[in-house]
């Protein structure tokens, strides 16, 4: 009698997580990996293999395209890391125990705003009319209005903007657990500023530098709206792509190609990392 | 760390520009919505709320722009229902991993945070995809027109609920860890049926939680554009409504006051979800 109502709450719990995960997820990311092997050739009418596969490998454009995206997320990842560590090291370590609370608020404060409202913003300040440049112009710094938008240099700016946010929460709640005691042996012993921090910090922040890192470059490898708003037309980010494949020229056979290979890429990126660390997935993401 | 008064002093000094470059944009982006010009940009013509009430063009204000305002009520409906969609699916998750022992659990507790790390363009194209496989076998083989299976509201509540119900069920996983389940016992020792026992213990103790997760996934589904962008039909919600005009028409001081709105809007919910939270840290 119990073992029976035991397992039929069971499969009452298991019911929604199955529709869910099977539904929404699994099935379709095998049906994405089933319209990349199929070739259209008629009306209808399919064929199948790796033919979307090597297109893509033979267009310079589409490689180009995810290698610049893969470049620039890594980059991103990196910046906002050594960026982002001193500022996670302030709130967790050094902060006096009230204002760390209000710091890390306002660190809070954009990961609520929309990414739309934010690159909006970056818009508003450095397009060629835009606050900076003609605040410049006033001050007699430059002489004729400067277009601060649809470069690299401004994509990077505000990706890291967009993503640091996820690099410094974790950082701050691994380091919030580290006694300051260590720090104080490791300077007895005779550590220097910089051994202590890359003998003792570092190891000890590792599962949020990994957990941060990851979060960090899935976010930038699959963002659309800064690189494509700060970027311009020409911002050849992967999955503009994407949307252009599949909406604009509705060959969904070449999105869905270009989608699978995203994921393969984002996927070897984490996977190798958290093997290079000896972390595991539930450990870092997961870990509220 | 660092001892010496110089060196904090620069240290301070990062930190500090590090939070203006934070906020910067928020501030440019809130702050011309009160500016009375025609463009988002300096010169400063002074203050004026005719971007968020005045009825007339050339500065139609929010409240009488009827696409937007359009877009914000597709974008509450559709929040509304992946929260509550996320929120029910993500207490179910909550109570299986916690609660129940079946096999392959930590594979299935794998599967169940991969959602997190596909990126929101990749899920949006899949749940395209694969709906449109059934719309087209349903049209094909059974002669039924499924138009909710084609792009529309339908497909961006599954798209968005698809990856929220994951923080739904960490959030209400994290809780539910912390239930002391002697109290559940008590209950049912006294005589209280197990109904009964989840009505008036179990989930009252889960409450705070559900109710951040709730806010949080509505939070989460009104910014969306990501997974949106590929799901949407012709009832576009907010975020689309807003890219479209940014991007076709060029911008107006009536997107910094839909901005205005935005942040303060989640600012507000934000801050009631912490709210709620806070007594139970206590517990």
């Amino acid at each position: 009698m119990g073992r029976d109502a035991g397992r039929l709450s069971l499969f009452l719990l298991f019911t929604p997580f199955v529709l869910w995960i099977g539904l929404l997820i699994v099935l379709p990311q095998i049906g994405i990996g089933y319209v990349s092997l199929r070739e259209k050739i008629g009306i209808n009418e399919f064929s199948f293999g790796l033919k979307n596969y090597a297109d893509f490998f033979n267009e310079p454009i589409y490689r180009n395209t995810l290698l610049r995206t893969a470049w620039i997320s890594i980059l991103v990842t990196a910046l906002a890391l050594v960026i982002g560590f001193p500022v996670a090291y302030y709130i967790a370590k050094i902060a006096k125990e009230r204002s760390r609370a209000a710091l890390f608020l306002m660190c809070l404060i954009p990961l609520w705003v929309s990414d739309l409202v934010r690159a909006y913003g970056w818009i508003v300040l450095l397009r060629e009319t835009g606050v900076i440049s003609t605040v410049l112009l006033r001050l007699g710094i430059i002489s004729t209005p400067i277009e601060m938008l649809y470069n690299d240099v401004t994509v990077i700016i505000g990706l890291v903007y967009t993503v640091i946010l996820f690099m410094i929460v974790p950082l701050v709640s691994t380091l919030q657990g580290m006694d300051d005691a260590l720090l104080e042996a490791g300077y007895n012993l005779g550590g220097s500023r910089f051994t202590v921090f890359r003998r003792i910090i570092v190891p000890y922040a590792m599962p949020g530098i990994v957990a941060g890192c990851i979060i960090t470059f899935m976010l930038t490898a699959g963002s659309y709206l800064t690189p494509v708003l700060l970027g311009g037309k020409n911002s050849s980010w992967f999955t503009e792509q994407i949307y252009n494949q599949f909406i604009t020229r509705y060959n969904w056979e070449a999105g869905a190609t270009f989608g699978v290979l995203l994921l393969l890429f984002t996927s070897l990126v984490v996977w190798a990392g958290l093997m290079l660390t000896g972390q595991s997935l539930a450990t870092t993401v997961a870990k509220d | 760390m660092p001892s010496a008064p110089h060196l904090r002093w620069i240290y301070r000094a990062y930190v500090a520009i590090f939070f203006l470059y934070l906020i910067a944009p928020l501030i440019a982006a809130g702050a011309f919505a009160f500016n009375d010009s025609l463009f988002p940009s300096l010169p400063w013509r002074g203050f004026t709320l005719d971007w968020f009430f005045s009825p007339t063009e050339p500065k139609l204000g929010l409240l009488h722009d009827s696409r937007l305002l359009r877009g914000m009520g597709n974008s509450l409906y559709i929040g509304l229902l992946v929260a509550a969609l996320a929120v029910a699916a993500g207490t179910s998750n909550a109570f299986l991993f916690e609660r129940k022992q079946f096999p392959f659990k930590s594979t299935l507790y794998i599967l169940m945070i991969v959602p997190l790390v596909i990126p929101g363009v990749i899920l949006g194209i899949s749940i395209l995809v694969f709906a449109s496989m059934i719309a087209n076998f349903a049209d094909r083989q059974l002669g039924l027109f499924v138009t909710w299976l084609r792009p529309g509201i339908p497909l961006i509540v599954l798209g968005q609920a698809a990856f929220l119900t994951t923080i739904t069920s960490l959030v209400i996983s994290a809780r539910l860890k912390k239930f002391d389940i002697s109290l559940e016992e008590a209950a049912l020792n006294l005589g209280a049926s197990k109904l009964r026992v989840l009505m008036t213990v179990t989930l009252p103790f889960l409450f705070p939680a559900i109710f951040s997760a709730f806010i949080v996934a509505f939070l989460v589904s009104f910014e969306n554009f990501n997974t949106t962008l590929m799901l949407v039909g012709s009832d576009a919600p907010l975020t689309i409504t807003m890219y479209d005009r940014m991007v076709k028409v060029g911008s107006t001081p009536v997107l910094n006051a839909v901005s205005v709105v935005l942040m303060l809007g989640s600012g507000l919910l934000a801050l009631a979800s912490v709210l709620v939270q806070r007594p139970s840290k206590s517990a």
